[in-house]
């Protein structure tokens, strides 16, 4: 007992630098049924302070769940979930959401419709913190938002007032993505969160993605279906297949890394055509 | 035909007017509470039926106690509270659906209220007790209740300005959001549950002191007027205001709903048409306001306008980004 406390504590002290481990982590979905599905099946991942991880893996594969694993939705079967040395496995969702900032791919799971822009983003500005009886949007914070929706360039800035149910799929996911980094996240979670948009409008919000992400340093997984997006972003790339991680490639390696490669490389770890029927529309 | 006509006296509605205002206004009360859990948490609680009798019963029964009026509507409103707090937490934590959780908590409350009153009929005699309106002054109650719903209007504008307030509406507006934001959705649900039956109970408090008796059937049908009001008050509402129709004006025009409600049954009261039928107008009218913004929007939003729509939008944006 007393070695296994030792083993784990050294593990956790050896994570100086490191952001995200994700421990041997496991979930089955309808247990003991016909149903029965293994979505995660012992997968361990690790993710350096400021890393930046793209996924891609076929239809199914799990990496929603991964995602979903990590913010709690649901609490995992076996193994564990440490941020910055922390074991979190055992925190609510909404307790996570704290230190962890989330895109959706749907535009509507994001948002509240019917409510203004400014009070979305007022109660993401105080994730984490005591929701008093002080007044819900402090009058300083329109500046604030005006000025950061501006830099969006997508004409929000002079739209505080409306509510977002009434804004397109692309302005949504970018408020989306402010309301996610407006408290610093240890994490940000990004799950195909540009799949719903047409190709220019995705275009964009990921160029926004990219800029938040290496102007505040932050530790990201964004999970796409598109190969050319998975090699040209971030620094780290994961392909998944069975709820595992099939192959890993990070840094100089990563940035000569070809489409073809990544094909090849799937049909030889898995056996099978990398097959994600979204994968096939997008170029 | 002819006699029928002859025989209603233009009078006799004038007459009844106020009384009906009064207790429209009192009802109000009522679907403020429903408002909150119908508009705001998108929960369909059906635990306003009992809790409505409730504060009558607990209002009845502390008044022939001994206690002062004022005593009394707040344990009516606190014992409104617990009641949303058991719906509260047989829904979050035993993860009882919601229609289900109010129609358990309010089949329970009849029980309940029985056992608070001892009967089923509890009299409070304006003569024996001193209460704040009555229908032995109809005017002077119509001025009480008006100034109860100007404060609670009040209140509730500050408090779901507030950012607990917020949580709350994100929480019945976006599930999925409100979590991945920080926001305890249980805990929220169970506030707002508390919060709109302490104000149903209080309105139960409101009536028993008017009509001087609490029954334990009073809140039978609670929920269809409250919906009614609220209902009523926010299409009208909608179509005189449009945009300009902000939050307070939405909380008015609840309490609004209400007092049209009353007008109308006094209506069908002066038609003479069967008092016993009022239940089964009630319906077909909330059905009817129900359906409306339904059907209003599918005709607007048929799927050629909605491709017409896409089309605008994506070319708007295309045009911004470029
Ligand atoms: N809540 C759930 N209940 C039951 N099964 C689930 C649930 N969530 C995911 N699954 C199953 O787990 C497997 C992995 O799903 P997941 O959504 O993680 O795939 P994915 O890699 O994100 O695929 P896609 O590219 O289609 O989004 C699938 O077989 C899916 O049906
Ligand atoms: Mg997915």
């Amino acid at each position: 007992m007393a070695e296994l406390k030792k083993e784990n504590e050294q593990e956790h002290s050896s994570a100086s630098g490191e952001k995200l481990y994700l421990k041997g982590i496991t979930k089955t979905f309808n247990s003991g049924t016909v149903n029965e599905k293994v979505a995660l099946d012992d997968l361990s991942l690790r993710l350096n302070d400021g890393d930046f991880c793209t996924v891609i893996g076929g239809n199914g594969a799990g990496k929603s769940t991964m995602l979903n694993a990590i913010s709690g939705v649901w609490p995992v079967d076996k193994g564990a979930i440490i941020i910055d040395g922390e074991d979190i496995s055992r925190l609510p969702e909404y307790k996570r959401s704290h230190f962890l900032g989330r895109v959706f791919q749907d535009p509507r799971m994001g948002t509240a419709p019917d409510m203004e822009i400014i009070e979305n983003l007022a109660i993401a500005a105080r994730r984490g913190y005591h929701r008093t009886f002080r007044w819900g949007v402090k009058s300083s914070e329109k500046k604030l938002y005006r000025e950061m929706l501006a830099e969006f360039d997508l004409g929000l800035e002079d739209r505080l007032t409306t509510k977002v149910g009434l804004l397109s799929g692309g302005q949504r996911q970018a408020i989306t993505l402010l309301m996610a980094t407006l408290q610093k996240p240890k994490l940000l979670l990004l799950d195909e969160h540009t799949a719903a948009l047409d190709p220019k409008t995705a275009a964009k919000v990921l160029e926004l993605s990219d800029k938040i992400i290496s102007e505040h340093k932050l530790t990201a997984i964004m999970v796409t279906h598109n190969m050319h997006d998975a090699i040209r972003h971030g620094n780290k790339l994961i392909m998944m297949n069975k709820g595992k991680v099939i192959f890993e490639i990070s840094g100089e390696e990563k940035r000569k890394l070809h489409k073809a490669d990544l094909l090849e490389k799937f049909s030889k770890q898995s056996g099978e055509e990398l097959a994600n029927d979204r994968m096939l529309l997008s170029e | 035909m002819l006699d029928y006509f002859t025989s209603l006296d233009p009078m006799a509605f004038v007459n009844a007017l106020p009384g009906n205002i009064c207790q429209g206004i009192i009802w109000g009360v009522m679907a403020l509470g429903v408002y909150i859990t119908f508009k705001l948490l998108n929960f369909a609680d059906l635990t306003v039926d009992g809790s409505f009798a409730t504060g009558g019963a607990v209002t009845a029964m502390m008044l022939i106690s001994g206690q002062p009026i004022w005593l009394a509507m707040i344990a009516a409103f606190v014992a409104g509270l617990a009641a949303g707090l058991v719906t509260g937490l047989l829904h979050t934590l035993l993860g009882i659906p919601d229609i289900l959780a109010g129609i358990l908590t309010q089949i329970a409350l009849y029980s309940i209220n029985l056992n608070i009153m001892g009967k089923a009929n509890q009299t409070i005699s304006v003569d024996n007790y001193v209460v704040a309106l009555s229908l032995r002054n109809v005017w002077l109650s119509i001025v009480v209740a008006l100034a109860f719903v100007a404060v609670i209007i009040a209140l509730l504008y500050w408090y779901f300005g507030t950012e607990q307030g917020s949580a709350i509406r994100a929480t019945g507006n976006n599930p999925a959001m409100a979590p991945a934001q920080g926001i305890n959705i249980n805990k929220y649900k169970v506030i707002a549950l508390a919060l709109s039956n302490g104000l149903v109970a209080l309105s139960g408090s409101l009536l028993s002191q008017y009509q001087g008796f609490a029954d334990v059937n009073m809140g039978r049908g609670a929920i269809v007027i409250g919906l009614a009001a609220v209902i009523i008050g926010q299409v009208i509402g909608e179509a005189i205001f449009r945009k300009r129709f902000n939050f307070v004006m939405r909380l008015s025009f609840v309490a609004f709903g209400g007092i049209l409600y009353y007008i109308v049954v006094g209506l069908v009261l002066w038609l003479k048409l069967p008092a016993d039928d009022m239940k089964l107008f009630t319906a077909i009218i909330v059905a009817v306001f129900l359906a409306m913004p339904y059907l209003s929007n599918k005709r607007k939003n048929s799927f050629k306008k909605v491709a017409a729509q896409n089309k605008k939008l994506s070319t708007a944006e295309g045009a911004q980004d470029g």
